[in-house]
């Protein structure tokens, strides 16, 4: 079975036409437990997310800031498998018909084998993967199992990219870029850094992909300001804390539909 | 005074460009580093051909650190080593106590001609992050230090140090809390100040350059010891023995030896409460190939490519990776690696304190219990070079707890 990596396209030209961004939501899969994080998935669709991202969650994510760890930590401590993560990926494109990427870290992928997540996370019905610690020159062998396994690979850009790297980097996606508002690592911010709109217009110019822009945004007025310039808007630790701040799973899966529903409202106010 | 103590890898063989030495090593860094450790590459790369710099560099090495360090042969304790000649490379004589300042000074130097204002570090046990904080003293640097919650307990000593050289210590409370959730947190503070700061890497781990950089700052333990024993014994030693958690002083002291092929490099890594036990830092011992902070060697993991946990009594070996170099030269066979436990360690710490009246850090009596078991299979004949990478005053809190040296009731005598 292929991956849906034309679904992802679609998703994001469906955006484009209707001439607004698209809107792209993460959790970690096995947060607070595997079948509630799926429920938590799937409601952040129901709330208005085109795409998700499933976290396949690493015990040293140096990346995330300390909600997404702690989330991690939840999550591993629960026992979560990269089988999990999988299913997971699986029942929540089943269930909503969206498009579903993998994001993590590049261990647990070399781990498993390239080959074998590709096609596992294909037959689950994924669209990509997201690997923000395999640099473009390390991914030629990943990048044959995508491209094998119809899947999309995702490669972030960082406000300190010059514009050789852009070119080289975006020449190696698919899917769409993962622009980095800021230098950092997840986490919500006051305000999404001025660097995001330049680094677009950079991109962009290196790439006919879509370019997505992630790192910080929490609210929709943080998603009609990123909408403005660039075309998808990636919320990922605001969607989590909703879940961590809730007193039960119950009421923060409705905070999470709520938060889906009010930056879906922001990304068409562009 | 001699200027030839800071001397790059003459070989020049290892690692290649991309910074592989072997299938070891490489650069997984997230985009946002790749500007930040490209620079330190090109900045290294002219500072090696710039003769001011290993001028400035030698200097400080002779008359800041102290160097050349002695190489001190140790009879009494060598009696229990089946009576093998064994000498020790003094790195703990060093200004500040081990072997990091030689690598630290280096790198200062380098985040001067980079023209950055502010320094990150690591560390376990502490000795990195008091030779960082004291070079940012003596270079007027803002200085950072990350260290495990569980390390600032049990090295509490180093943390008051680097407090009062003036540098901020973060105690990290995530994950295990040691060495590895250290690094962690340094990458996560370099990620988001990269403009301002560099991250003064401790070990021979990391993403290129870092393991090659770190190295050659080191490779004078070996170039100096080399020299020491052809004058003292007359010939080079039967074999080499240092303690690895990522590996630098072991690095540091093999590297003049590669080219000997009669001479054995033994690296000894922490195997805590024993290797089955599953309560240990064996990575060569007990890993597999994978992929943390930055490079691919071996690592403690499990099936999923998740990083268990790490345990040994010694802060700076408690640590589930290892430097790429010590991966590739365990697999083509130029050094071995063997296991020592808490048990073993501490029996060679107070062996070399009643035996010789030098009590060394925990982490380097890992190196001497290797080297008690190597004299007696070489016997009478054999003569050894250890590698005394630190000294042992951080661990004195430990030891007396080990060994019951307090007053009751704080003892809790073995």
């Amino acid at each position: 079975m292929s991956g849906n990596i034309q679904l992802l396209n679609e998703a994001l030209a469906t955006a484009k036409a209707e001439n607004r961004a698209a809107l792209v939501g993460y959790l970690p899969a096995g947060f607070p437990s595997v079948d509630e994080g799926t429920a938590a998935a799937i409601a952040m669709v129901e709330g208005g997310c085109d795409i998700v991202e499933i976290g396949l969650p690493h015990s040293d994510p140096v990346l995330d800031g300390p909600v997404i760890q702690t989330a991690d930590d939840i999550a591993l401590r629960g026992g979560v498998k990269i089988v999990d993560v999988v299913r997971t990926v699986g029942e929540v494109h089943a269930a909503t018909g969206a498009p579903v990427l993998c994001m993590t870290y590049w261990n647990p992928v070399d781990r498993h084998g390239a080959e074998r997540f590709a096609e596992e996370l294909a037959d689950a019905g994924g669209a990509g993967c997201i690997l923000p610690d395999l640099p473009v020159e390390e991914s030629a062998g990943w990048r044959a199992a995508a491209e094998r396994h119809g899947l999309a690979t995702v490669f972030v850009v960082a406000p300190s990219s010059r514009d050789e790297r852009l070119a080289k980097i975006t020449a190696a996606g698919s899917g769409f870029v993962y622009a980095a508002s800021l230098m950092g690592v997840t986490g919500t911010r006051a305000s999404v850094g001025a660097q995001a709109a330049d680094l677009v217009r950079r991109t962009r110019a290196s790439t006919d992909l879509p370019v997505c822009v992630g790192l910080g945004v929490s609210n929709a007025e943080q998603a009609a300001e990123v909408a403005g310039f660039a075309d998808g808007v990636i919320v990922g630790s605001a969607f989590v804390k909703r879940l961590l701040d809730a007193p039960d799973t119950q009421s923060g899966i409705a905070a999470v539909r709520g938060l889906a529903g009010e930056l879906a409202t922001g990304v068409r106010k562009r | 005074m001699s200027t030839d103590f800071f001397i790059p890898d003459p070989e020049g063989q290892v690692p290649n460009a991309e910074g592989y030495f072997g299938a070891f090593g490489g650069k997984f860094i997230p985009e946002a580093l790749v500007a930040a450790v490209d620079e330190v590459a090109a900045e290294y790369e002219k500072a090696k051909g710039d003769p001011a710099f290993a001028a400035e560099l030698n200097d400080l090495l002779v008359h800041y650190t102290g160097r050349p360090s002695p190489l001190t042969e140790v009879k009494r304790f060598a009696e229990h080593a089946g009576g093998a000649r064994i000498f020790l490379k003094r790195e703990d004589l060093n200004h500040t106590g081990s072997h990091k300042i030689n690598n630290v000074l280096g790198q200062a130097l380098l985040t001067k001609r980079m023209g950055k204002t502010r320094v990150i570090a690591e560390t376990g046990a502490g000795q990195h992050g008091v030779a960082t904080a004291t070079a940012c003293a003596l270079f007027g640097l803002d200085c950072t230090i990350y260290m495990g919650e569980v390390d600032t307990q049990r090295q509490a000593l180093n943390v008051a140090r680097m407090r009062m050289l003036g540098a901020e210590v973060i105690a990290v409370k995530s994950g295990s809390r040691t060495l590895k959730d250290a690094i962690n947190e340094a990458f996560r503070d370099w990620v988001a100040n990269v403009d301002s700061t560099h991250y003064l890497f401790g070990t021979v781990a990391g993403p290129h350059p870092f393991p090659a950089l770190v190295r050659d700052f080191h490779r004078v333990i070996g170039v100096e010891a080399r020299r020491q024993i052809l004058e003292r014994a007359g010939r080079l030693p039967d074999a080499i023995c240092a303690c690895v958690g990522g590996g630098s002083n072991a690095i540091g002291i093999f590297h003049a030896f590669l080219p000997d092929e009669d001479v054995r490099l033994v690296g000894l890594e922490a195997a805590g409460h024993g290797v089955e036990s599953g309560e240990h830092a064996a990575t060569l011992t007990a890993g597999e190939p994978g992929i943390l902070h930055g490079s691919r060697s071996y690592v403690l993991q499990d099936e999923d490519g998740q990083i268990t946990e790490p345990y040994s009594i010694s802060a700076g070996l408690d640590y589930p990776g290892i430097g790429p170099e010590h991966s590739y030269l365990k697999d083509v066979g130029r050094a071995e690696y063997r296991p020592v436990t808490d048990d073993e360690a501490m029996r060679a710490l107070r062996l070399l304190s009643r035996t010789e009246g030098i009590i060394p850090a925990i982490e380097s009596a890992h190196a001497l219990a290797g080297a008690l078991d190597l004299g007696r299979e070489l016997g009478p004949d054999g003569l050894l070079l250890v590698n005394l990478s630190g000294r042992g005053d951080k661990d004195m809190d430990t030891a007396a707890r080990y060994f019951g040296l307090y007053d009751a009731p704080e003892g809790d005598a073995k």
